[in-house]
Order: structure tokens, then sequence, then C-alpha cells
């Protein structure tokens, strides 16, 4: 006869206890130190691993029902969309290029947070942390999925969507966010944590998700609204994980401050310049606005951010070097970032274009000391040659950071006529960079980005054309081989809207001249 | 400061001037921001200063419309942002000029679209 079990009943919190931490053992067959190599030698001290804050407080087998039950939702909306020719319903094919951004730039960062956290969710000495950073890896995994799954029905209509990935490695304007993220991931697992979770979740994601997400719905996107909806309750808890981690490290001892403060300034900066392409996206590429970037700006960073580091202040944290720079900037960046891929429109994968009338007045509204003097002139003078045939296309490779892989755009502080320009020396090389925070970061490990891969670099180095390309051929074209190398298709892919493949193919589908659809 | 690794960390520069076929240099135009960005160029040592003028930067900022008016003898170049004196008539490597230097030239009375720094 078998001894019947007698099933215990036991609490939420015990029962957590034993699906984490009453899982994790101690080795004794080898150190523990050798097991666990990463989580010292950055400097941080941590005495006691018990005292971190289980944040998400959620076991794996609730984990799998809830994203389930999420996925069975998001997929069947994604199915209905495509169904009903889900595309027609957007406001113009214009929006298009803000997808094909997202698609090409922020969902291989998703892919790029998969392998992060997975990374760091082994290499933690604490369980509680290496839980909370696995089930963040297989979210970030997920993300990755349901975007490139949603995104994949406006592959069938419009161009530029069809190489993602290929793209995200090569194109010249890919390798901002790329960089921004193997920086982080191959730096150690703390300030991996402080990048990814902190500074860019905690302090600066409602930039990307809240505006671009209501910006979807405006626009009549509904599967990328739903992928983000689907998305927000794991942001919340990816939120969560940012603050524990840094509370964490400065209660563990007074000697993380430091290091932790070096972290934010670096990484709140990095964040900030990657999110430049969101300013843009949503001054410039939304055909129908839902705030202006300075707006959310305003409410997503000033705002939070104020009482954010006023309750850090207590365990010696300020506010991050580049903040009064960055405030600043929130009446420049995105006319900076869109004009300069106005500049480059023949070497891009998106289009752009000259803003419409209504859309001009729009910036004038929203940006009256900046807009109409500093940057409606290039504009007016863009459109006038445009209406001659004459459009503006710039083919010499420009000039990037060292550091965050931007054209320098960006201007002085205080002086939005100039160009800020920052040099240093390293090993008798000189390196250049778009602001004093850029060119601090570099100084403080150079031997990391001296290995940069900047586009125009590699393109004239000769290693951005397909294997078996001859340079020295007659008739070589150098830009034409650099856009086959990226797999971009000349004449679809690029140029301006205006007269493009998807300006044509989306009137037609919505029986409507061009002329019609622009009225 | 430096990396802190748990190895020797050690790896080669990505833009060192062997793996270029020529110099790079890096040119501004200042006050004419419709330009975004200052643009980076390989050009061999030997070429003449004043071949920028005539040559080189046409092709590039020829579609401004003060770039046809501006006279070459009153431009006032910067090197690393110092006020700079090349001789036109010297190459770039005479000038001094090294890899991955960055120069900027002002034109006086050219200062953009009606004076807008465009």
């Amino acid at each position: 006869m078998d001894t019947p079990v007698i099933k215990k009943k036991i609490g939420l919190k015990e029962r957590y206890a034993a699906m984490t931490r009453g899982l994790a053992w101690d080795t004794t067959y080898q150190l523990m130190d050798k097991v666990f190599p990463y989580d010292k030698y950055e400097g941080i001290k941590i005495h006691d691993w018990d005292k971190w804050e289980d944040p998400f407080r959620l076991t794996m087998d609730a984990y799998w029902k809830y994203q389930g039950e999420k996925e069975k939702k998001l997929y069947a909306v994604i199915e209905a969309f495509a169904q009903n020719n889900g595309q027609l319903g957007v406001t113009d094919a214009r929006y298009l290029s803000a997808l094909k951004i997202f698609l090409t730039g922020v969902s291989p960062l998703e892919y790029y947070a998969y392998r992060g956290f997975a990374h760091v969710g082994r290499q933690f000495t604490g369980a509680g942390a290496r839980v909370a950073c696995q089930m963040q890896s297989i979210d970030e995994l997920r993300h990755n999925q349901t975007q490139t799954h949603a995104l994949s029905h406006y592959n069938k209509y419009f161009n530029g969507m069809h190489s993602p990935k290929h793209m995200y490695d090569r194109v010249w304007y890919l390798s901002v966010p790329k960089s921004f993220f193997e920086d982080a991931y191959t730096g150690g697992p703390f300030e991996f944590l402080t990048a990814v979770s902190f500074s860019f979740e905690y302090v600066l994601t409602n930039l990307l998700f809240v505006p671009f997400m209501s910006g979807a719905a405006h626009n009549g996107d509904l599967s990328t609204v739903t992928f983000g909806f689907s998305a927000q309750s794991d942001e919340s808890r990816h939120m969560t994980l940012g603050i524990e981690c840094i509370k964490f490290m400065l209660e563990q001892d007074p000697d993380n401050v430091p290091i932790v403060q070096r972290w934010i300034d670096k990484w709140f900066w990095r964040g900030y310049r990657l999110l430049s392409i969101v300013a843009m996206m949503q001054d410039y590429m939304l055909p129908k606005r839902v705030m202006s970037w300075r707006e959310s700006w305003e409410m997503y960073v000033e705002k939070n951010g104020e009482s954010l580091f006023r309750d850090l202040a207590r365990y010696g944290i300020r506010k991050p070097k580049g903040w009064t720079q960055a405030c600043e900037g929130k009446d420049h960046i995105s006319h900076q970032t869109f004009a300069v891929f106005y500049n480059y429109a023949a070497a891009a994968a998106f289009h752009t274009w000259v803003p419409e009338e209504k859309e001009m007045a729009w910036l004038s509204e929203k940006y009256p000391e900046t807009f109409d003097s500093l940057y409606k002139p290039r504009w007016d003078y863009w459109r006038e040659q445009a209406a001659k045939g004459n459009r503006f296309y710039q083919k010499t490779l420009p000039m990037l950071c060292q550091t965050c892989q931007i054209p320098m755009i960006f201007t002085e502080p205080g002086d939005a006529t100039k160009i800020a320009y920052r040099e240093t020396e390293h090993k008798g090389d000189k390196y250049h960079f778009c602001s004093d925070h850029c060119k601090d970061i570099f100084e403080n490990e150079p031997e990391k980005y001296v290995q940069a891969w900047l586009p125009p670099q590699q393109i004239y180095q000769g290693n951005c054309f397909k294997e078996g390309v001859d340079p020295s051929a007659e008739g070589f074209d150098p830009l034409l081989a650099v856009l086959d190398y990226y797999n971009l298709k000349v004449g679809r892919d690029n140029f301006d809207f205006e007269g493009s493949e998807d300006q044509k193919n989306f009137a037609t589908w919505c029986g409507d001249s061009v002329e019609g659809v622009k009225k | 400061m430096s990396v802190v690794s748990l190895k020797l960390y050690d790896f080669p520069a990505k833009d060192l001037r062997e793996n270029f076929p020529a110099p790079l240099l890096f040119i501004g135009w200042d006050e004419h921001l419709m330009f975004g960005a200052p643009i980076a160029l390989p050009l061999p040592s030997d070429t003449p200063f004043g071949a920028l003028g005539s040559a080189v930067l046409p092709g590039i900022y020829g579609y401004h419309p003060d770039f046809n008016k501006i006279d070459w003898n009153t431009v006032a170049w910067t090197k690393s942002g110092q006020p700079w004196k090349p001789d036109l008539g010297k190459s770039l490597a005479e000038n001094g000029l090294k890899h991955k230097d960055v120069i900027r030239f002002r034109t006086p009375g050219l200062n953009g679209l009606n004076s807008s720094c465009n």
C-alpha cells in the first residue's frame, strides 16, 4: 500500500522561495569564485546576496501561464489584422518609414537584450538576481519574435523591410543601436544591469514605448499597438529590476557608489544619444502627431527624473553629468537628426521627405524658440530645390563620433549654430567626439572604443563590399557596391518618399491618385 | 582610466593609418548646417591644399548657393578648433596634416541661407 502523501498548502512567499532560491546551491567540488568568475571583477562589493529583494515574485510556472495567454491574444489580433488588410488602414505610407526604423533598429536590440540577460542570468552569484534576469531574457526573446511577426505583414506590401538582421549588422546608421548594445553586454553583469535595466529601461524607455505606441494607435497601426501592449506588463517588471539592482548595489557597500555613478553618467548619455532617432520619428515621421519630442521629454524624463534622483540622493548619487545638456537638446535633436537623414537618403533603407506645410506649422508651434530661426530655412530651401527637380543628396560620407557613432550633427551647448567638435589622442592617434560626455566615456575606457566599427571608416578601408567585388575594376561605383552589401534595393528602398514605389502603391491600393492622397 | 577586465585586454585599434589607402581628413564648413555633419575623406598626402577648394569640395558643398561666392583667399581655416593658416600652394602633408585631422573653414560674409547658418 502506498504511503498517503499529505499535500501541504504553502503560501505564495514560500512557494516563490522554494521555486527560485530553494533550487540554488553553493558548489563544493569547485570554488564558487571559479564557477561565478564575473560578478566580482567590476569592483562592486556584495556582502549579502540575501538582501536582494526579488522584484518580480514570479515563478516559472506562473510566468509560462501569463505569457501564454498574452501570446494567444496577440496572435489573434495579428491574424485578424492580416485577414482584414490592415496595412490599408494606416494614415499614410510615410508612416511605414518609422516602422522600418523600428524593425531594423529596435527589434534587433530586443534580441541582444535576450542574449545579455541570458549571460548575466548565469553569472550572478545571487540566485534571486539570476532568476530575475533569466525571466527577462525570455521576455526579450519574445519581444523580438512578436515584433518580427507583427511587422512581417507589412513586409509583403512595402519596401525596405526584407533584411532587418542583415542590415542591422552592416548599414551605417544601424551601427548606432548595435554599438550601444555591444558596449553594454561586453561590460560586466553589474554594468549591464545599470546600462540596460536602470538607465535605459527605468529612466528612458517610456520615451520609446509610450509615445511610439500611441503614435501607432493614432496612425491606424493596430498591429504595432498590440505588440506594444503585450510587452507593456513585461516592461514594468523590467523597470522594477532596474531600480532594485541600483538600490541593492548602493546599499551593499559605500565603495560601490562612485562606480555606479560613473555608469549612470555613461549610460544615461549613451541612451539619450540613441533616442535621437526616436525624437525624429516622433516629430517628423508620424503623419498624425501625438505629442512633440520636447513634450514627452518633459513629461517622461524631466518630471520623473527629478523625483528619481531626489530619491537616490540619500545614497550619494547625483543626476547624470549630461542631464542639463540633454534637457537643452529637447529643442534640437529631432530636427538635427531628421535633417541628416534627409542629407543621406540615398544610402538609407527608408524614405525621408520635406515636411508638408501644415507639419511645418506644427513644428513652429511646438518649437517656438528654435524651429523658425534655426531649422525651417533649410527645409524651405530644400523644398524649393526639390520642386525644381534638384532634390539634395549628400554623397560624401559623414564624420562620426567615436563613441555614439552618430554623425557629428549635434551643436554646442548654448549655441545651436555651431557643430560641437571634441577630440583626444590615444597612442598617437586622434579620436573625435560629438560632446564632452562622449569624450569622457572614451577616455574612461579608450581600449574599448578604439575598436569601434565606424561605417565610413570601414567603407574607406574596403570592408563593406560583397565577397568577390573588385574595387579596381573599370566603372566600379563604391556607393552602389556598399548598398549591395547592405542588401538595399536601390530605387525601391532608398531616396525620397516623393515618387517612391511605397507612395505609388499605397495610393493605388487606396483607390486614389498620389496627388489625392497628398492633398 | 582604462578598461577593468578579468584578463589582459589588448586589441588593435580599427582605424590606424595603415588600414586606409590614404590618410583620412575630416572637413566641416562652419555656419552651413544644411549639411548635417562634417565629412570624412581619404586624401593622398601629396594633394595640393588648394585643390580642396577647386576640386574636392565643389562636389560636396556645391549645392549651397553660398559655395560659388567663396573667395578662397579670405577663407578662415581652423585645425582642431585653433586658427590656422594653410599654404594653398603646398600639399596636405607639407601643411602638417596627418591622419584623422579635422579642419574647418569659415567663409566671412557667407553664413548660410539668409544668414541663418543653414
